[in-house]
């Protein structure tokens, strides 16, 4: 068989053998490989839910560079002081020894859509049938001048990756003293989490009515009024932080220097802390392999599938893909992502059609205060004629106002996605 | 839930019923199709539809089939609150809400 041939060419091509015992290459039977790249959301879903979809008999190998997961949503709340990074932290472990995905510790460095190989960082490529990419966004720090040595050297933020930079972030507002300014820059969307801008922005006017009261939370942002929940938040910003968090549209980043921020049109801003959120584009590698073949930023797929429209047997989730109409780019987003394309993927290994009428729902959470939570939900129907997804009419929709029952409902949800995704 | 409880007599028979609902419907998901929409749900409640420990959303394994799509219903024309099941039910077709109750009504709690 011409997959065997292949899959045993992908151990004699030397992966590292910490990581793929011999035990382990042994035992492998002569069946399907799908590699997925990225552990987030998307990624993390996708290994996983292969392994459930087929029954555990697809080989499923997860390549992720993190120890562990530490999710994006609910980090706002480690900015506002109410949560630690250790609470959004999930181990890898339960892939592996609950659902027997191979889980290996490395970056995928490159791609080869023709040969159907994974280049690893430490060495040795993996063959694959199937190619889940998962890559994330990154943050394009050379669109705003100045941003890339002052976010290398810590002194302007992005804490849009959960981790390092989100306690850099916290220590930041913690040694700013009382009646000093935040400023919170937003780029124009599409960008990762809609509504986390303004989230954040009300973590931070939380913690200073707490600790600083004197101190300002500056929204700097490019779109020309906030991108979601936008009443929810303006109606909770005039109820508690009338004095705190003032808010500028139309305002687009060009430069930063050592205490100011810059615009195309407005005049410069100073502030103590400044939180500068560039454009972001697809993750590098889907760049590098010519998968971003939207604007050379997002990457096309086909809908029903989320299989790359520019490389066949590569299917693509999450914040990297170009979005269908009024779909939001979040983790909850990017777990529907995965479970349809593991079904995709599964099925069409198997010999069977993609279901013809896939769907997603998505379920957002932003935490105003310490316990007072707005939301956001909808369905994504995939209309075959139009190869789209589209909401359904009459569905979705907001909280009715911001309210401390949907803050017990927000935690829970973390915790439920995090084990459909990871446990 | 003591509702539930009520109706967990009833199990045996929705259950009965299942392969007849099954049959009934005109072009009926595989059921690796019809486990991959169910799977939506799984964000929420929990994959196969058992949540975490102590959770505060619902497991919705094992419930019973006709009480699953009576409770959709339910959330559809706003008799029974919620915060965010009657806006996520309405983009479920009947035939969607059947095939998920189908689906969770066959999984053992």
């Amino acid at each position: 068989m011409k997959r065997r041939q292949l899959l045993q060419a992908s151990f004699a091509l030397g992966c590292a053998p910490s990581v793929l015992s011999r035990a382990w290459a042994a035992n492998l039977p002569a069946k399907a490989q799908v590699v997925v790249i990225g552990g987030g959301y998307g990624g993390a879903t996708a290994a996983k839910y292969v392994r459930l979809f087929s029954d555990h008999k697809i080989n499923v190998l997860l390549i992720e560079p993190n120890a562990q997961f530490i999710s994006c949503p609910m980090s706002n709340l480690v900015i506002g002081g109410s949560k630690s990074l250790a609470d959004l932290t999930t181990s890898y472990d339960a892939l592996s020894s609950k659902h027997g995905v191979t889980v290996v510790r490395d970056k995928a460095t490159a791609i080869d859509p023709q040969k159907k190989t994974v280049t690893l960082q430490n060495g040795g490529s993996i063959s694959y049938d199937k190619l889940v990419l998962s890559p994330g966004v990154d943050m394009v720090f050379d669109s705003i001048e100045g941003l890339q040595a002052a976010n290398a050297s810590g002194q302007v933020l992005q804490a849009w990756k959960a981790g390092p930079e989100t306690l850099a972030l916290r220590k930041q507002l913690e040694a700013m003293p009382d009646g000093g300014v935040y400023a919170l820059t937003v780029p124009e969307a599409p960008y990762r989490c809609p509504p986390g801008p303004y989230e954040r922005a009300s973590q931070v006017a939380h913690y200073f009515k707490q600790a600083k009261p004197k101190s300002k939370v500056l929204i700097l942002d490019a779109n020309p009024d906030v991108t979601s929940k936008a009443g929810l938040f303006k109606k909770f910003w005039s109820d508690n932080y009338k004095d705190i968090i003032e808010y500028r549209p139309n305002h687009k980043v060009t430069a930063v220097d050592n205490h100011s921020i810059r615009f195309d049109v407005q005049e410069p801003v100073r502030a103590d802390v400044m939180n500068v959120l560039p454009a972001m584009r697809a993750g590098a590698i889907a760049m590098q392999t010519g998968l971003a073949t939207a604007n050379n930023r997002w990457c096309g797929i086909h809908y029903q599938t989320f299989e790359s429209v520019a490389a066949k047997d590569i299917h693509i989730l999450g914040d990297a893909i170009l979005a269908a109409p009024a779909m939001p780019k979040s983790g909850h987003m990017a777990n529907s992502h995965a479970k349809v394309a593991a079904a995709a993927i599964v099925a069409q290994l198997s010999g069977l059609e993609a279901n013809a009428t896939p769907y997603l729902t998505n379920t957002c959470y932003s935490y105003v205060s310490d316990k007072m939570v707005v939301h956001v939900a909808s369905v994504h129907q995939y209309l075959a004629e139009e190869k789209t997804y589209k909401t359904v009419p009459g569905s979705g929709g907001l909280s009715s106002e911001a309210n401390t029952l949907e803050g017990t409902y927000a935690w829970n949800w973390a915790q439920n996605i995090w084990a459909d995704s990871l446990g | 839930m003591p509702i539930t409880r009520q109706l967990i007599p009833a199990l045996g028979l929705s259950l009965c019923a299942l392969s007849l609902h099954a049959t009934a419907q005109d072009k009926p998901a595989t059921p690796l199709h019809q486990r991959a929409n169910a799977a939506m749900c799984a964000n929420c409640h929990g994959t196969e539809g058992r949540t975490v420990k102590d959770s505060s959303v619902p497991s919705i394994a094992g419930l019973p089939r006709d009480y699953m799509v009576q409770q959709m219903q339910a959330f559809k024309n706003g008799t029974r609150p919620a915060t965010i099941m009657h806006q996520i039910s309405k983009g479920l077709s009947e035939e969607q809400i059947a095939s998920l109750a189908d689906y969770f009504a066959a999984l053992p709690r």
